[in-house]
């Protein structure tokens, strides 16, 4: 396991400083990130670990841009993203950001093919153009010939390759991964991870995925440890 | 923008609850469109009864000719007036006329309804453009004869071709049909007018109908007549006279159709509103996820109210189409101020469908902004917890 | 009992749709229950008629009337106690949106006849003794602010001129579907008038009506009387008051059956939207189902819970819109006392509207219930996932 200070690294893609998170709940305010300062390199592949509550989750949906900070700042690719309007965000979301989640979540009555088109109708991209993406994205993930599907028509592991079909087809410069394998097999699982690693070793997307599962910790570069709210790991 | 198609799937993938909805609309719609298509189908039929330069005369503050007396003294003056336009025969395009009611059973069900006695004179027939002979002969001045309007001889007894009526202690033949389109002189029985006066013991018109040389004249002569201390009459454009007749039924038909339509279309904005909440409920993930990829706020409530608003034009389609139905029927009721038999039909317009399409729409938006503004302003986090 | 315990909550667990659900029968049920009562009030004239009063009238329409002559004969006739006579005037007080029946009539005689006209004795002999006095139904003075003495102008479309009458008392219904719309005056004075402006109008009756010794010889004083006047001059035709007053609505009919298949067609649409809620809920909540079969419960337990939420929902609806009904349909007859002079909510209308309630919660649930109750365990549990 090769661990670089982020201090060294000479552009990180992720910049976090001091930034601070807590919840609502029944009326008490609970902390779930306290003051996180930390930098993800360029083309890296971190897997972020940690029991439940940790705050794993959270911070990717900060650094995603889904959720907002109580204070502190991110920067993501020099854009301070904890500055930008909800709309302004969206749209940065919908260019520099692809998604994978735990139930793929895919829209039930669109295809495949439809599914992986929609974050490109936020591009001013062509029918065509948009045609040529989508095939390829689905080539990518290898599955090419179940475009017209339906997702109840295919099985998990090829949901969820849809959906990293869907999170790469705008070419963004971060992926994103809440759990993408908890509700797989064991195969099924590794076909996942492997095609993110691939995408992160041949095409340089970075990579952030949360993870309980160790074996798919394995797959990644790095892999860092959040405890209630704190990076464990952070000074190693 | 969010696809238009992921709208229309939606409604598809839950055509249940999508039909049971757009039918509820549809029924609205329906009651709506067809209270809209009688109201024109009276006013269409009034319109169509009078024509715009014949001008009648009846007694002062008599609200209908079944109410008037001219005495024969009066029916002369009015004839020697200069405003009234000349026929073929450089006679005065005139018409002194009787109106009586005369209860008649209709064929099968025997139940008893008020028609229009007509004592008509010789240019009566040219006086309304609007009336056709389509069978048989115009009753021979003199003799007992009448001809009925084409709603009689269809719906009452005796009122056929070759059939007799017996009033006035006389037994009449029915000696010709005739057609008067869509006008209230389809529901009427025509005769000569001193025969049914002798026969009903009147010695007065009821009424007299002439033609003006000039529409523009009008004023000239209503002053006239009604300042002349002989008369007591009242001069009125055909037109309004129809107009006036029902004016009580057209605002009984107005109030009821607000009245229906206010607490129809409440109840079907209520069950789009519980459909669309129950659409936005099940996809509370979708939203997060759509969020997520980066469409915005409205984009996801374009996507939601387009929804509601197609669930409101579909019920609003299949409203109208039954309601175009309704054309075949024909609704003959008695007028509270003539107490006379008045037919019309539904009659839809280009105006009422869109009115109606415009309507079931505007229903579709009003039950769907409220769960639409919801799926908006959802948290992406909070929402993609819940897939 | 646990069941009911579970489909109060259940009900309860999507507040807003089930309070819009039952907003949505409220109105339903309200809108369902004023129509009835227009219905109800079309034919309050025939169900305050009496079945013992016989109307005798010309045999060719009401707006030919009969000679004054008639009388002597038919009040000589068997079986026949007591003979009035109506004409209508239609008179227009101020404008024509003021309508209200009103009539001319031999006091004495009508009054004895229609014994549910209550009159004070002391305005009934003032009435009696004035030529030009008139009473008015309690309604109608309301409806004008008139008082006994007050000066009524009436303006006559049948009877011309502008005629004036002083307000001799003022009568209320013995009955609450006795109509207290209505005005009458003395037959006498408007024949005097007639006799000296166009005698040939005069001693002309509109209607004759007849009191019975015996009400079940009505059919046969009936046909003796039009015997009578067979091939006269003015032929006859007499009827019960009953049937006169059918005869009118039934010339209306078209219009009434309207407002039937209408008030019909509103719990149709409330059935659609309660079923879709239903439908709705049963399809959510398709998993917990499973699980209660799993647990050993019955199908009739789960139908049961269905049925159960369905007419708590249903019911809770009828019962505000049931209570709606009056105060509204009393503000609605009072807006429309002219076209309705009695606009009461019948007992009927009531059971009608529970029984629309049964079938609307009956028919919400049967769908669902039956899904519920036939989808296999394991397809029910997957769907929780």
């Amino acid at each position: 396991m090769t661990t670089d200070t982020p201090e060294t690294t000479a552009s990180p893609i992720v910049r976090l400083r001091s930034v601070s998170k807590s919840y609502r709940r029944g009326g008490q305010i609970v902390p779930v990130l306290e003051e996180i300062t930390f930098d993800i390199a360029q083309g890296e592949f971190l897997a972020l670990m940690g029991p439940s509550g940790s705050g794993k989750s959270t911070l990717l949906n900060l650094i995603a841009g889904i959720d907002k900070v109580d204070s502190g700042a991110i920067f993501v690719g020099g854009v301070e993203i904890t500055a930008l309007s909800e709309s302004e965000l969206a749209i940065w979301r919908g260019l520099n950001v692809g998604f994978i989640f735990q139930f793929y979540n895919l829209i039930p009555v669109l295809t495949a093919f439809e599914n992986v088109e929609l974050p490109l109708l936020l591009t001013p991209l062509n029918r065509r153009e948009r045609r040529e993406h989508v095939e390829m994205a689905l080539r990518v993930v290898g599955l090419a010939d179940r475009m017209d599907h339906r997702p109840g028509q295919l099985s998990g592991g090829q949901q969820q390759r849809v959906a990293i079909a869907r999170a790469v087809v705008t070419d963004p410069t971060l992926l994103v991964a809440d759990e993408p394998t908890g509700d797989l097999d064991r195969r099924s699982a590794e076909e996942i991870l492997h095609l993110l690693e691939r995408l992160n070793r041949e095409s340089g997307k970075s990579v952030i995925m949360v993870t309980h599962d160790p074996r798919a910790a394995e797959q990644a570069r790095t892999v860092r440890h959040l405890e209630k709210g704190f990076l464990a790991d952070a000074a190693s | 923008m969010i696809p238009i198609s992921y709208s229309f799937r939606n409604l598809w993938t839950r055509r249940f609850t999508t039909f049971m909805t757009a039918g509820g609309m549809a029924l609205v719609v329906f009651v709506f469109a067809a209270v809209l298509m009688l109201a024109e189908g009276l006013r269409k039929t009034l319109v169509e009864t009078g024509s715009p330069d014949n001008v009648i005369v009846i007694r002062g503050s008599a609200g209908s000719e079944v109410q008037s007396g001219v005495e024969r003294l009066q029916a002369a003056i009015v004839e020697s007036q200069p405003e009234i336009a000349l026929g073929a025969n450089a006679q005065p395009l005139l018409a002194k006329e009787l109106v009586v009611l005369y209860s008649l059973n209709k064929r099968g069900s025997d139940k008893p309804a008020n028609v229009v006695i007509r004592g008509i004179g010789t240019q009566s027939l040219a006086l309304r453009p609007q009336v056709r002979l389509v069978q048989g002969r115009m009753p021979s001045p003199g003799s007992s004869e009448i001809i009925a309007g084409s709603s009689i001889a269809r719906r009452f007894k005796g009122g056929g071709i070759g059939e007799t009526l017996r009033f006035g202690m006389r037994n009449w033949t029915v000696v010709g049909i005739f057609d008067g389109g869509s006008t209230g002189f389809d529901s009427e029985i025509w005769g000569d007018v001193d025969q049914l006066m002798q026969a009903f013991r009147r010695p007065v018109y009821s009424s007299v109908i002439f033609r003006l040389r000039d529409t523009a004249l009008f004023h000239r002569f209503k002053n006239r007549i009604e300042s002349d201390p002989r008369l007591n009459l009242d001069a009125r454009p055909e037109t309004k006279y129809y107009s006036d007749q029902s004016e009580a039924m057209a605002t009984f038909l107005r109030i009821l159709g607000l009245a229906l339509t206010v607490i129809f279309s409440l109840g079907a904005m209520i069950g789009a509103t519980i459909t669309m909440y129950a659409a936005v409920a099940n996809r509370v993930g979708e939203i997060g996820t759509l969020r997520a990829i980066g469409f915005q706020r409205r984009s996801i409530l374009g996507a939601f109210l387009l929804e509601a608003l197609f669930l409101g034009l579909l019920g609003g389609v299949v409203g109208l189409f039954l309601a175009s139905f309704m054309q075949l029927l024909t609704i003959s009721t008695m007028n509270w101020q003539t107490f006379s038999e008045l037919a019309f039909s539904f009659t839809l317009t280009p105006g009422i469908a869109l009115k109606s399409l415009l309507f079931s729409v505007v229903m579709g938006f009003i039950g769907g902004v409220i769960p639409a503004f919801r799926a908006a302003r959802m948290n992406i986090v909070e929402a993609l917890r819940e897939s | 009992m646990l069941l009911l315990n579970i489909f109060v909550k259940n009900a309860f667990r999507h507040k807003l749709r089930t309070i819009l659900t039952i907003v949505g029968i409220t109105i339903a049920i309200l809108a369902f229950g004023l129509l009835r009562t227009v219905v109800t009030a079309w034919y309050a004239g025939v169900e305050a008629s009496s079945a013992s009063r016989l109307v005798t009238r010309n045999a060719i329409s009401l707006i030919f009337s009969l000679p004054i002559s008639y009388r002597e004969k038919l009040i000589r006739m068997p079986g026949v106690r007591q003979v009035s006579l109506a004409n209508w005037f239609g008179g227009v007080y101020v404008t024509e949106k003021n309508f209200f029946p009103n009539f001319a009539i031999e006091p004495k005689s009508y009054l004895e006849l229609y014994p549910e006209f209550v009159l004070e004795p002391a305005e009934k002999e003032a009435f009696l003794h004035d030529r030009k006095g008139a009473v008015a139904g309690r309604k109608l003075a309301q409806r004008f602010g008139w008082k006994v003495g007050d000066s009524i102008p009436l303006r006559g479309t049948i009877y011309p001129g502008t005629w004036l009458f002083v307000l001799r008392g003022i009568y209320r219904g013995a009955e609450s579907s006795t109509d207290e719309n209505q005005f009458f005056f003395q037959w006498d004075h408007l024949n005097e008038s007639m006799l000296k402006s166009t005698p040939r109008r005069a001693n002309q009756v509109g209607v004759y009506v007849l009191g019975l010794t015996n009400p079940n010889m009505a059919a046969e004083v009936s046909r003796t009387v039009d015997a009578t006047f067979k091939n006269s001059l003015a032929e006859t035709l007499t009827e019960t008051e009953k049937a006169f007053q059918l005869s009118f609505i039934a010339m209306t009919e078209a219009i009434v059956v309207a407002i039937q298949i209408v008030s019909f067609v509103v719990i149709v649409i409330i059935m659609a939207v309660v079923a879709n809620t239903m439908a709705m809920t049963a399809r959510e909540r398709i998993g917990e189902y499973a699980v209660f079969k799993t647990l050993g419960f019955s199908w009739w337990h789960i139908a049961g819970m269905i049925f159960g939420e369905s007419f708590f929902i249903t019911f809770a609806g009828c019962a505000l819109g049931i209570a709606l009904t009056f105060p509204v349909a009393r503000s609605f007859g009072a807006q429309l006392s002219s076209f309705f002079p009695t606009f009461n909510v019948a007992r009927e209308t009531i059971y009608l509207d529970l029984a629309a309630a049964i079938v609307i919660g009956l028919v919400a649930g049967i769908f669902p219930a039956w899904r519920a109750v036939t989808i296999r365990i394991a397809d029910g549990l997957r769907r929780i996932g």
